[in-house]
Protein backbone atom coordinates (compact mmCIF):
# COMPACT_ATOMS: atom_id res chain seq x y z
CA UNK A 1 0.00 0.00 0.00
CA UNK A 2 1.74 3.58 -1.08
CA UNK A 3 2.76 5.87 1.46
CA UNK A 4 -0.38 8.56 1.61
CA UNK A 5 -2.84 5.69 1.30
CA UNK A 6 -1.69 4.18 4.54
CA UNK A 7 -1.27 7.23 6.40
CA UNK A 8 -4.18 8.52 6.11
CA UNK A 9 -5.72 5.82 7.97
CA UNK A 10 -3.31 5.77 10.84
CA UNK A 11 -5.33 6.91 13.77
CA UNK A 12 -7.35 4.26 12.75
CA UNK A 13 -4.95 1.56 12.50
CA UNK A 14 -2.74 2.33 15.17
CA UNK A 15 -5.01 3.32 18.15
CA UNK A 16 -8.05 1.49 16.92
CA UNK A 17 -9.94 4.76 16.81
CA UNK A 18 -13.42 4.50 15.18
CA UNK A 19 -16.88 6.49 15.80
CA UNK A 20 -20.03 6.90 17.59
CA UNK A 21 -22.98 7.96 16.43
CA UNK A 22 -24.08 11.12 18.29
CA UNK A 23 -27.89 10.11 17.27
CA UNK A 24 -27.52 6.44 18.06
CA UNK A 25 -25.24 5.87 20.23
CA UNK A 26 -23.71 2.89 18.03
CA UNK A 27 -20.52 2.42 17.25
CA UNK A 28 -18.40 1.97 14.14
CA UNK A 29 -14.99 0.99 13.32
CA UNK A 30 -13.55 1.42 10.45
CA UNK A 31 -14.87 5.39 10.86
CA UNK A 32 -17.60 6.45 8.68
CA UNK A 33 -18.95 9.77 7.90
CA UNK A 34 -22.48 9.11 8.00
CA UNK A 35 -24.25 6.80 10.46
CA UNK A 36 -26.29 3.76 8.35
CA UNK A 37 -29.33 3.79 10.83
CA UNK A 38 -29.76 7.64 10.96
CA UNK A 39 -28.69 9.17 8.05
CA UNK A 40 -28.50 12.99 7.81
CA UNK A 41 -29.66 13.22 11.24
CA UNK A 42 -25.90 11.75 11.76
CA UNK A 43 -23.92 14.15 9.92
CA UNK A 44 -21.51 16.22 11.78
CA UNK A 45 -22.58 14.07 14.59
CA UNK A 46 -19.94 11.04 14.67
CA UNK A 47 -17.89 11.28 17.56
CA UNK A 48 -14.35 9.73 17.27
CA UNK A 49 -14.38 6.66 19.71
CA UNK A 50 -11.66 4.54 20.54
CA UNK A 51 -12.40 0.80 21.46
CA UNK A 52 -11.07 -1.25 23.95
CA UNK A 53 -9.69 -4.10 21.48
CA UNK A 54 -11.38 -6.75 23.70
CA UNK A 55 -13.82 -9.06 21.90
CA UNK A 56 -13.88 -12.44 20.62
CA UNK A 57 -13.63 -14.72 17.51
CA UNK A 58 -16.49 -14.97 15.83
CA UNK A 59 -15.44 -16.37 12.64
CA UNK A 60 -11.36 -17.39 11.52
CA UNK A 61 -9.68 -19.10 8.75
CA UNK A 62 -5.76 -19.96 8.47
CA UNK A 63 -4.31 -19.24 5.26
CA UNK A 64 -2.06 -21.22 3.28
CA UNK A 65 -2.53 -19.73 -0.07
CA UNK A 66 -1.50 -15.78 -0.29
CA UNK A 67 -0.98 -13.06 -1.93
CA UNK A 68 2.59 -12.36 -2.96
CA UNK A 69 2.38 -9.77 -0.11
CA UNK A 70 2.07 -11.69 2.28
CA UNK A 71 3.18 -14.92 0.84
CA UNK A 72 6.28 -15.10 3.76
CA UNK A 73 3.80 -15.11 6.28
CA UNK A 74 1.57 -18.43 5.54
CA UNK A 75 0.13 -20.01 7.28
CA UNK A 76 -1.15 -16.85 8.59
CA UNK A 77 -4.70 -16.38 10.85
CA UNK A 78 -7.29 -14.08 9.48
CA UNK A 79 -10.27 -13.66 12.29
CA UNK A 80 -13.60 -11.67 12.22
CA UNK A 81 -13.40 -10.14 15.73
CA UNK A 82 -16.79 -9.30 17.37
CA UNK A 83 -15.53 -6.60 19.48
CA UNK A 84 -17.19 -5.57 22.88
CA UNK A 85 -18.04 -2.35 21.83
CA UNK A 86 -19.96 -4.12 19.04
CA UNK A 87 -18.16 -3.45 15.83
CA UNK A 88 -17.07 -6.85 13.65
CA UNK A 89 -13.19 -6.14 13.02
CA UNK A 90 -10.79 -8.01 10.30
CA UNK A 91 -7.64 -8.68 11.61
CA UNK A 92 -4.88 -11.39 11.99
CA UNK A 93 -4.33 -13.33 15.09
CA UNK A 94 -0.84 -13.97 15.83
CA UNK A 95 0.77 -15.95 18.57
CA UNK A 96 -1.29 -18.91 18.32
CA UNK A 97 -0.88 -22.72 18.97
CA UNK A 98 -2.79 -25.04 16.98
CA UNK A 99 -6.54 -25.50 18.30
CA UNK A 100 -5.71 -22.51 20.81
CA UNK A 101 -8.22 -20.51 18.31
CA UNK A 102 -11.98 -21.77 17.96
CA UNK A 103 -15.17 -19.45 17.73
CA UNK A 104 -15.48 -17.60 21.11
CA UNK A 105 -11.99 -17.25 21.69
CA UNK A 106 -11.29 -14.24 23.81
CA UNK A 107 -8.61 -12.16 22.48
CA UNK A 108 -7.33 -8.60 22.75
CA UNK A 109 -5.71 -6.43 20.34
CA UNK A 110 -1.69 -5.81 20.08
CA UNK A 111 0.45 -3.26 17.84
CA UNK A 112 2.13 -5.19 15.87
CA UNK A 113 3.97 -5.20 11.99
CA UNK A 114 1.17 -5.68 9.17
CA UNK A 115 3.18 -6.02 6.25
CA UNK A 116 6.66 -4.75 4.48
CA UNK A 117 6.78 -2.71 0.94
CA UNK A 118 9.95 -4.54 -0.33
CA UNK A 119 13.68 -3.93 1.31
CA UNK A 120 13.33 0.02 0.79
CA UNK A 121 9.59 0.49 1.77
CA UNK A 122 7.89 1.60 4.63
CA UNK A 123 7.02 -0.62 7.16
CA UNK A 124 3.28 -0.77 7.82
CA UNK A 125 1.89 -1.19 11.55
CA UNK A 126 -1.30 -1.77 12.70
CA UNK A 127 -3.39 -4.20 14.79
CA UNK A 128 -3.81 -7.63 15.28
CA UNK A 129 -5.23 -10.10 18.14
CA UNK A 130 -3.61 -12.24 19.78
CA UNK A 131 -5.76 -14.74 22.48
CA UNK A 132 -6.20 -13.87 26.00
CA UNK A 133 -4.65 -16.78 28.03
CA UNK A 134 -4.96 -16.89 31.85
CA UNK A 135 -2.04 -15.50 33.82
CA UNK A 136 0.25 -18.30 35.21
CA UNK A 137 1.07 -18.07 38.47
CA UNK B 1 -41.15 -1.77 -20.66
CA UNK B 2 -40.17 -3.85 -23.62
CA UNK B 3 -39.96 -7.67 -23.20
CA UNK B 4 -36.64 -9.05 -23.83
CA UNK B 5 -35.35 -12.02 -25.16
CA UNK B 6 -32.05 -13.41 -26.28
CA UNK B 7 -31.89 -14.59 -29.39
CA UNK B 8 -27.93 -15.95 -29.60
CA UNK B 9 -24.92 -17.33 -27.58
CA UNK B 10 -21.41 -18.16 -27.86
CA UNK B 11 -18.40 -18.81 -25.73
CA UNK B 12 -14.80 -19.59 -25.71
CA UNK B 13 -13.84 -22.99 -23.62
CA UNK B 14 -12.54 -21.37 -20.14
CA UNK B 15 -9.10 -22.73 -19.05
CA UNK B 16 -5.74 -22.04 -18.91
CA UNK B 17 -5.35 -20.54 -22.64
CA UNK B 18 -1.82 -19.13 -22.89
CA UNK B 19 -2.28 -19.11 -26.77
CA UNK B 20 -4.88 -16.34 -26.63
CA UNK B 21 -5.37 -12.61 -25.57
CA UNK B 22 -8.33 -11.20 -24.39
CA UNK B 23 -9.02 -9.78 -28.15
CA UNK B 24 -8.96 -12.69 -29.68
CA UNK B 25 -11.09 -14.46 -26.90
CA UNK B 26 -13.71 -11.35 -27.28
CA UNK B 27 -13.72 -12.10 -30.92
CA UNK B 28 -14.41 -16.11 -30.89
CA UNK B 29 -17.39 -15.42 -28.75
CA UNK B 30 -18.63 -12.37 -29.90
CA UNK B 31 -18.51 -13.84 -33.67
CA UNK B 32 -19.92 -16.81 -31.84
CA UNK B 33 -22.84 -15.08 -30.62
CA UNK B 34 -23.86 -13.39 -34.22
CA UNK B 35 -23.07 -16.36 -36.26
CA UNK B 36 -25.68 -17.96 -33.33
CA UNK B 37 -28.02 -15.33 -33.89
CA UNK B 38 -28.00 -14.86 -37.83
CA UNK B 39 -27.58 -11.38 -37.67
CA UNK B 40 -25.32 -9.62 -39.18
CA UNK B 41 -22.12 -6.67 -37.35
CA UNK B 42 -24.06 -4.18 -39.17
CA UNK B 43 -27.23 -5.11 -36.95
CA UNK B 44 -25.74 -4.19 -33.63
CA UNK B 45 -26.61 -0.88 -31.93
CA UNK B 46 -24.52 -1.15 -28.90
CA UNK B 47 -21.80 -3.05 -27.06
CA UNK B 48 -21.78 -3.55 -22.92
CA UNK B 49 -19.11 -5.82 -22.03
CA UNK B 50 -17.90 -7.04 -18.74
CA UNK B 51 -14.68 -7.19 -16.82
CA UNK B 52 -12.99 -7.41 -13.71
CA UNK B 53 -9.66 -6.66 -13.89
CA UNK B 54 -8.15 -6.67 -16.84
CA UNK B 55 -6.32 -2.63 -15.78
CA UNK B 56 -4.43 -4.79 -12.60
CA UNK B 57 -4.06 -8.25 -15.02
CA UNK B 58 -2.51 -7.62 -18.40
CA UNK B 59 -2.47 -3.04 -18.11
CA UNK B 60 -5.40 -2.95 -20.67
CA UNK B 61 -8.24 -0.19 -19.77
CA UNK B 62 -10.87 0.81 -22.21
CA UNK B 63 -11.69 -2.42 -23.34
CA UNK B 64 -15.19 -2.29 -25.06
CA UNK B 65 -13.99 -0.14 -27.80
CA UNK B 66 -11.05 -2.35 -28.56
CA UNK B 67 -13.14 -5.73 -28.47
CA UNK B 68 -15.95 -3.51 -30.29
CA UNK B 69 -13.12 -2.96 -33.14
CA UNK B 70 -11.83 -6.55 -33.47
CA UNK B 71 -15.04 -7.80 -33.90
CA UNK B 72 -15.58 -5.88 -36.68
CA UNK B 73 -17.46 -2.63 -35.69
CA UNK B 74 -14.56 -0.19 -35.49
CA UNK B 75 -16.56 1.92 -38.26
CA UNK B 76 -19.80 1.74 -37.10
CA UNK B 77 -18.67 3.64 -34.26
CA UNK B 78 -21.14 1.88 -32.18
CA UNK B 79 -21.71 3.33 -28.58
CA UNK B 80 -19.95 0.23 -26.56
CA UNK B 81 -19.47 0.59 -22.55
CA UNK B 82 -17.52 -1.45 -20.04
CA UNK B 83 -19.25 -2.24 -16.89
CA UNK B 84 -17.28 -3.61 -13.39
CA UNK B 85 -18.35 -5.03 -10.54
CA UNK B 86 -15.98 -7.48 -9.76
CA UNK B 87 -16.84 -10.99 -10.23
CA UNK B 88 -20.55 -9.81 -11.04
CA UNK B 89 -19.47 -7.51 -13.90
CA UNK B 90 -20.81 -10.24 -16.12
CA UNK B 91 -24.36 -10.50 -14.48
CA UNK B 92 -24.12 -6.33 -14.27
CA UNK B 93 -22.94 -5.70 -17.90
CA UNK B 94 -26.11 -8.14 -19.20
CA UNK B 95 -28.53 -6.20 -16.56
CA UNK B 96 -27.26 -2.98 -18.34
CA UNK B 97 -28.42 -4.30 -21.99
CA UNK B 98 -31.46 -6.05 -21.23
CA UNK B 99 -32.36 -2.16 -19.70
CA UNK B 100 -30.76 -0.64 -23.25
CA UNK B 101 -33.22 -2.79 -24.97
CA UNK B 102 -36.44 -3.22 -22.28
CA UNK B 103 -36.15 0.44 -22.73
CA UNK B 104 -36.31 1.12 -26.11
CA UNK B 105 -33.16 2.75 -26.44
CA UNK B 106 -31.81 -0.28 -28.72
CA UNK B 107 -32.86 -2.98 -30.66
CA UNK B 108 -30.02 -5.80 -31.52
CA UNK B 109 -27.03 -5.46 -28.06
CA UNK B 110 -24.74 -7.41 -28.17
CA UNK B 111 -23.42 -8.15 -24.46
CA UNK B 112 -20.37 -10.04 -23.51
CA UNK B 113 -17.99 -10.84 -20.42
CA UNK B 114 -13.97 -11.57 -20.76
CA UNK B 115 -11.27 -12.11 -18.66
CA UNK B 116 -7.83 -12.87 -19.55
CA UNK B 117 -6.51 -14.25 -16.31
CA UNK B 118 -3.50 -16.05 -16.43
CA UNK B 119 -0.85 -13.91 -17.57
CA UNK B 120 0.03 -13.45 -14.09
CA UNK B 121 0.87 -15.51 -11.44
CA UNK B 122 -1.38 -17.15 -9.30
CA UNK B 123 0.41 -14.83 -6.26
CA UNK B 124 -0.39 -12.29 -8.23
CA UNK B 125 -3.80 -13.32 -9.24
CA UNK B 126 -4.89 -14.13 -5.42
CA UNK B 127 -3.93 -10.86 -4.64
CA UNK B 128 -5.84 -9.43 -7.91
CA UNK B 129 -9.14 -11.05 -6.87
CA UNK B 130 -8.72 -9.83 -3.52
CA UNK B 131 -9.46 -6.17 -4.71
CA UNK B 132 -13.30 -7.19 -4.92
CA UNK B 133 -13.23 -7.19 -1.02
CA UNK B 134 -12.39 -3.70 1.19
CA UNK B 135 -8.63 -3.10 0.56
CA UNK B 136 -8.34 -0.86 3.60
CA UNK B 137 -10.08 -2.85 5.71
CA UNK B 138 -9.67 -6.79 4.86
CA UNK B 139 -7.05 -6.77 2.40
CA UNK B 140 -4.67 -4.79 4.07
CA UNK B 141 -4.76 -8.02 7.01
CA UNK B 142 -3.67 -10.35 4.72
CA UNK B 143 -7.64 -11.51 4.23
CA UNK B 144 -8.03 -13.33 0.54
CA UNK B 145 -11.22 -14.20 -1.13
CA UNK B 146 -10.70 -17.65 -0.11
CA UNK B 147 -10.08 -16.87 3.43
CA UNK B 148 -13.35 -14.19 3.32
CA UNK B 149 -15.41 -17.54 1.80
CA UNK B 150 -13.81 -19.69 4.40
CA UNK B 151 -15.15 -17.86 7.59
CA UNK B 152 -18.53 -17.92 6.01
CA UNK B 153 -17.86 -21.50 5.51
CA UNK B 154 -16.87 -22.07 9.08
CA UNK B 155 -20.18 -20.27 10.54
CA UNK B 156 -22.17 -22.41 8.29
CA UNK B 157 -20.84 -25.43 9.47
CA UNK B 158 -20.72 -24.03 13.04
CA UNK B 159 -24.66 -22.54 13.04
CA UNK B 160 -26.02 -25.19 10.41
CA UNK B 161 -24.00 -28.33 11.17
CA UNK B 162 -22.90 -28.66 7.44
CA UNK B 163 -19.73 -30.44 7.00
CA UNK B 164 -16.52 -30.85 5.13
CA UNK B 165 -18.65 -33.55 2.62
CA UNK B 166 -21.35 -31.09 2.22
CA UNK B 167 -18.69 -28.68 0.94
CA UNK B 168 -16.88 -31.27 -1.03
CA UNK B 169 -20.13 -32.90 -2.60
CA UNK B 170 -20.70 -29.61 -4.59
CA UNK B 171 -17.18 -29.90 -6.04
CA UNK B 172 -17.86 -33.69 -6.82
CA UNK B 173 -21.13 -32.86 -8.61
CA UNK B 174 -19.67 -30.24 -10.14
CA UNK B 175 -17.12 -32.09 -11.95
CA UNK B 176 -19.59 -34.44 -12.44
CA UNK B 177 -21.73 -31.52 -14.83
CA UNK B 178 -18.17 -30.95 -16.38
CA UNK B 179 -17.39 -34.26 -17.44
CA UNK B 180 -20.46 -34.26 -19.76
CA UNK B 181 -19.49 -30.06 -20.59
CA UNK B 182 -17.15 -30.37 -24.14
CA UNK B 183 -16.58 -26.28 -23.02
CA UNK B 184 -15.29 -26.97 -19.56
CA UNK B 185 -12.09 -26.49 -18.31
CA UNK B 186 -12.07 -29.90 -16.41
CA UNK B 187 -14.22 -32.61 -18.17
CA UNK B 188 -12.97 -34.99 -15.55
CA UNK B 189 -15.09 -36.44 -12.25
CA UNK B 190 -13.45 -36.11 -9.11
CA UNK B 191 -13.74 -38.58 -5.99
CA UNK B 192 -14.94 -37.20 -2.54
CA UNK B 193 -11.81 -38.40 -1.30
CA UNK B 194 -9.83 -36.40 -3.62
CA UNK B 195 -12.23 -33.64 -2.64
CA UNK B 196 -11.54 -34.04 1.40
CA UNK B 197 -7.81 -34.39 1.03
CA UNK B 198 -6.81 -32.18 -1.58
CA UNK B 199 -4.23 -29.13 -0.13
CA UNK B 200 -5.91 -26.74 2.34
CA UNK B 201 -6.33 -23.15 0.74
CA UNK B 202 -8.08 -21.55 3.49
CA UNK B 203 -9.14 -23.49 5.83
CA UNK B 204 -11.60 -25.08 5.85
CA UNK B 205 -11.56 -24.73 2.22
CA UNK B 206 -9.24 -26.67 0.07
CA UNK B 207 -8.08 -26.71 -3.60
CA UNK B 208 -11.44 -28.07 -4.72
CA UNK B 209 -13.49 -25.83 -2.88
CA UNK B 210 -12.47 -23.15 -4.94
CA UNK B 211 -12.68 -22.40 -8.37
CA UNK B 212 -9.45 -22.28 -11.14
CA UNK B 213 -8.92 -18.52 -12.12
CA UNK B 214 -9.12 -18.99 -15.92
CA UNK B 215 -9.31 -17.64 -19.47
CA UNK B 216 -11.91 -16.73 -21.22
CA UNK B 217 -15.17 -14.99 -22.68
CA UNK B 218 -19.11 -15.23 -23.15
CA UNK B 219 -21.43 -13.26 -25.17
CA UNK B 220 -25.17 -12.99 -25.76
CA UNK B 221 -27.01 -10.88 -28.56
CA UNK B 222 -30.20 -9.49 -27.01
CA UNK B 223 -33.61 -7.71 -28.44
CA UNK B 224 -36.96 -7.20 -28.08
CA UNK B 225 -39.41 -10.41 -28.07
CA UNK B 226 -41.30 -8.92 -30.50
CA UNK B 227 -38.46 -9.34 -33.16
CA UNK B 228 -37.05 -11.99 -31.76
CA UNK B 229 -38.55 -14.30 -33.98
CA UNK B 230 -36.75 -12.88 -36.78
CA UNK B 231 -33.90 -14.19 -36.44
CA UNK B 232 -34.52 -17.83 -33.79
CA UNK B 233 -37.31 -20.26 -33.67
CA UNK B 234 -36.26 -20.78 -30.02
CA UNK B 235 -35.82 -16.92 -28.39
CA UNK B 236 -35.31 -17.20 -24.70
CA UNK B 237 -36.71 -14.65 -23.26
CA UNK B 238 -35.45 -12.80 -20.16
CA UNK B 239 -38.44 -12.88 -17.70
CA UNK B 240 -36.76 -10.83 -14.90
CA UNK B 241 -33.83 -9.03 -13.49
CA UNK B 242 -33.14 -8.34 -10.15
CA UNK B 243 -30.08 -6.26 -8.65
CA UNK B 244 -28.72 -5.75 -5.04
CA UNK B 245 -25.77 -4.86 -3.30
CA UNK B 246 -24.60 -4.92 0.58
CA UNK B 247 -21.27 -3.58 2.16
CA UNK B 248 -18.28 -4.53 0.28
CA UNK B 249 -16.28 -5.92 3.93
CA UNK B 250 -17.66 -8.83 5.02
CA UNK B 251 -17.35 -7.65 8.65
CA UNK B 252 -20.15 -5.55 8.26
CA UNK B 253 -22.61 -7.72 7.87
CA UNK B 254 -25.58 -8.79 10.21
CA UNK B 255 -24.85 -12.50 9.43
CA UNK B 256 -22.48 -14.17 7.04
CA UNK B 257 -23.80 -17.57 6.55
CA UNK B 258 -26.39 -15.93 3.97
CA UNK B 259 -25.94 -13.28 1.08
CA UNK B 260 -28.72 -10.32 1.48
CA UNK B 261 -27.98 -9.28 -1.51
CA UNK B 262 -28.68 -12.82 -2.96
CA UNK B 263 -32.42 -12.83 -1.40
CA UNK B 264 -33.00 -9.43 -1.94
CA UNK B 265 -31.66 -9.60 -6.45
CA UNK B 266 -33.93 -13.00 -5.94
CA UNK B 267 -36.87 -11.17 -4.59
CA UNK B 268 -36.99 -8.41 -7.39
CA UNK B 269 -36.30 -10.88 -9.99
CA UNK B 270 -38.71 -12.99 -9.10
CA UNK B 271 -41.40 -10.22 -8.59
CA UNK B 272 -40.48 -8.90 -11.93
CA UNK B 273 -41.05 -11.98 -13.42
CA UNK B 274 -44.02 -12.85 -11.56
CA UNK B 275 -42.90 -16.01 -10.27
CA UNK B 276 -41.43 -17.83 -7.57
CA UNK B 277 -38.48 -20.16 -6.60
CA UNK B 278 -40.72 -23.22 -7.42
CA UNK B 279 -41.60 -21.90 -11.18
CA UNK B 280 -37.62 -22.35 -11.25
CA UNK B 281 -36.37 -25.80 -13.37
CA UNK B 282 -32.92 -25.09 -12.92
CA UNK B 283 -30.17 -22.27 -11.99
CA UNK B 284 -26.69 -21.68 -12.70
CA UNK B 285 -25.04 -20.19 -9.39
CA UNK B 286 -22.23 -18.50 -7.65
CA UNK B 287 -20.23 -21.50 -6.87
CA UNK B 288 -16.80 -19.83 -7.07
CA UNK B 289 -16.15 -21.33 -3.69
CA UNK B 290 -18.22 -24.42 -2.71
CA UNK B 291 -19.83 -22.87 0.50
CA UNK B 292 -21.41 -19.91 -2.78
CA UNK B 293 -23.20 -22.84 -3.82
CA UNK B 294 -25.25 -23.49 -0.56
CA UNK B 295 -25.61 -20.45 0.43
CA UNK B 296 -27.09 -19.79 -3.05
CA UNK B 297 -29.57 -22.74 -3.33
CA UNK B 298 -30.89 -21.21 0.41
CA UNK B 299 -30.97 -17.59 -0.20
CA UNK B 300 -32.60 -17.66 -3.48
CA UNK B 301 -34.92 -20.23 -1.49
CA UNK B 302 -34.52 -23.64 -3.31
CA UNK B 303 -33.81 -24.97 0.12
CA UNK B 304 -34.44 -23.96 3.58
CA UNK B 305 -31.68 -21.75 4.95
CA UNK B 306 -29.08 -24.05 6.93
CA UNK B 307 -30.44 -27.01 4.38
CA UNK B 308 -28.03 -26.40 1.33
CA UNK B 309 -25.51 -28.62 2.54
CA UNK B 310 -27.19 -31.84 2.74
CA UNK B 311 -29.16 -31.00 -0.84
CA UNK B 312 -25.95 -31.40 -2.41
CA UNK B 313 -24.91 -34.23 -0.40
CA UNK B 314 -28.33 -36.17 -1.14
CA UNK B 315 -27.24 -35.77 -5.00
CA UNK B 316 -30.50 -33.07 -5.33
CA UNK B 317 -28.11 -30.68 -6.95
CA UNK B 318 -27.42 -32.79 -9.80
CA UNK B 319 -28.79 -32.48 -13.24
CA UNK B 320 -31.26 -35.42 -12.27
CA UNK B 321 -31.69 -34.11 -9.45
CA UNK B 322 -34.88 -32.40 -7.70
CA UNK B 323 -33.10 -28.77 -8.31
CA UNK B 324 -30.34 -29.47 -10.66
CA UNK B 325 -27.96 -26.92 -10.37
CA UNK B 326 -24.95 -25.72 -12.68
CA UNK B 327 -25.59 -28.40 -15.11
CA UNK B 328 -22.39 -26.66 -17.17
CA UNK B 329 -20.26 -27.91 -14.21
CA UNK B 330 -20.18 -23.70 -12.51
CA UNK B 331 -17.39 -21.93 -11.98
CA UNK B 332 -15.76 -24.98 -10.44
CA UNK B 333 -15.56 -27.23 -13.15
CA UNK B 334 -16.40 -25.29 -16.38
CA UNK B 335 -13.89 -22.56 -15.10
CA UNK B 336 -14.27 -19.02 -14.05
CA UNK B 337 -12.85 -16.28 -15.74
CA UNK B 338 -14.15 -13.25 -13.72
CA UNK B 339 -15.55 -10.59 -15.51
CA UNK B 340 -16.79 -13.81 -18.14
CA UNK B 341 -19.19 -15.86 -15.56
CA UNK B 342 -22.10 -14.18 -15.39
CA UNK B 343 -21.95 -14.38 -19.27
CA UNK B 344 -21.37 -18.24 -19.28
CA UNK B 345 -24.24 -19.18 -16.94
CA UNK B 346 -26.73 -17.38 -19.36
CA UNK B 347 -24.85 -18.99 -22.48
CA UNK B 348 -25.84 -22.57 -20.71
CA UNK B 349 -29.77 -21.50 -19.53
CA UNK B 350 -30.14 -20.73 -22.77
CA UNK B 351 -28.75 -23.98 -24.35
CA UNK B 352 -30.90 -25.65 -21.54
CA UNK B 353 -33.86 -23.76 -22.30
CA UNK B 354 -33.53 -24.45 -26.02
CA UNK B 355 -33.35 -28.20 -25.11
CA UNK B 356 -29.28 -28.47 -27.60
CA UNK B 357 -27.78 -28.89 -23.79
CA UNK B 358 -26.51 -32.34 -25.21
CA UNK B 359 -25.49 -34.75 -22.73
CA UNK B 360 -25.87 -32.54 -19.51
CA UNK B 361 -29.79 -31.46 -20.80
CA UNK B 362 -32.09 -30.99 -17.69
CA UNK B 363 -35.14 -32.60 -18.43
CA UNK B 364 -38.23 -30.37 -19.58
CA UNK B 365 -36.35 -27.13 -18.48
CA UNK B 366 -38.55 -24.37 -19.08
CA UNK B 367 -37.44 -21.66 -16.75
CA UNK B 368 -34.02 -21.22 -16.01
CA UNK B 369 -32.01 -18.71 -13.34
CA UNK B 370 -28.56 -17.19 -13.08
CA UNK B 371 -27.26 -15.86 -9.75
CA UNK B 372 -23.99 -13.92 -10.47
CA UNK B 373 -22.24 -12.91 -7.56
CA UNK B 374 -19.40 -9.80 -6.91
CA UNK B 375 -16.47 -10.38 -4.64
CA UNK B 376 -17.77 -11.83 -1.04
CA UNK B 377 -21.90 -10.60 -1.95
CA UNK B 378 -21.42 -6.70 -2.00
CA UNK B 379 -23.26 -6.96 -5.31
CA UNK B 380 -25.66 -10.03 -6.99
CA UNK B 381 -27.62 -9.90 -10.10
CA UNK B 382 -29.82 -12.49 -11.02
CA UNK B 383 -31.89 -13.20 -13.91
CA UNK B 384 -34.58 -15.00 -14.67
CA UNK B 385 -35.21 -16.58 -18.40
CA UNK B 386 -38.01 -18.72 -20.16
CA UNK B 387 -37.99 -20.38 -23.77
CA UNK B 388 -40.92 -19.05 -25.56
ZN1 LIG C 1 -27.02 6.42 14.25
Amino acid sequence: MEVPRFWRETRARYNLEGVRCGNCEKVFFPPREVCPDCHRASIGRMEKFKLSGKGEVYSFSTIHSAPDYFKDEVPYIVALIKTDEGPMVTGQIVDWEDGEVQIGTRVESVFRKISEQGKHGIIQYGFKFKAVRRALK
Amino acid sequence: MRDVAVIGVGMTRFGELWDRSIRSMGIEAGLGAIQDAGIYSTDLEALYMGNMASGLLIKQEHLAPLIGDFVGMGKLHLPATRIEGADASGGLALRQAYIAVASGLHDIVLVGGVEKMTDVGDARATGIMASAADQEWETFHGATLPSLYAMMARRHIHEFGTTQGMLGSVAVTNHYHGSLNPMAQFQREITMEMALESGIMADPLRMFDCAPLSDGAATLILCPVSRAREFTDKPVKILGSGLATDSLALHDRETITSLAATRIAAQRAYKRAGITFRDVDLAEVHDSFTIGEIMAVEDLGFFESGKGGKAALDGELRIDGSMPINPSGGMKARGFPPGAAGIAQAVEIVHQLRGDADRRQVKDARIGLAQNVGGTGATTVVHIFEVI
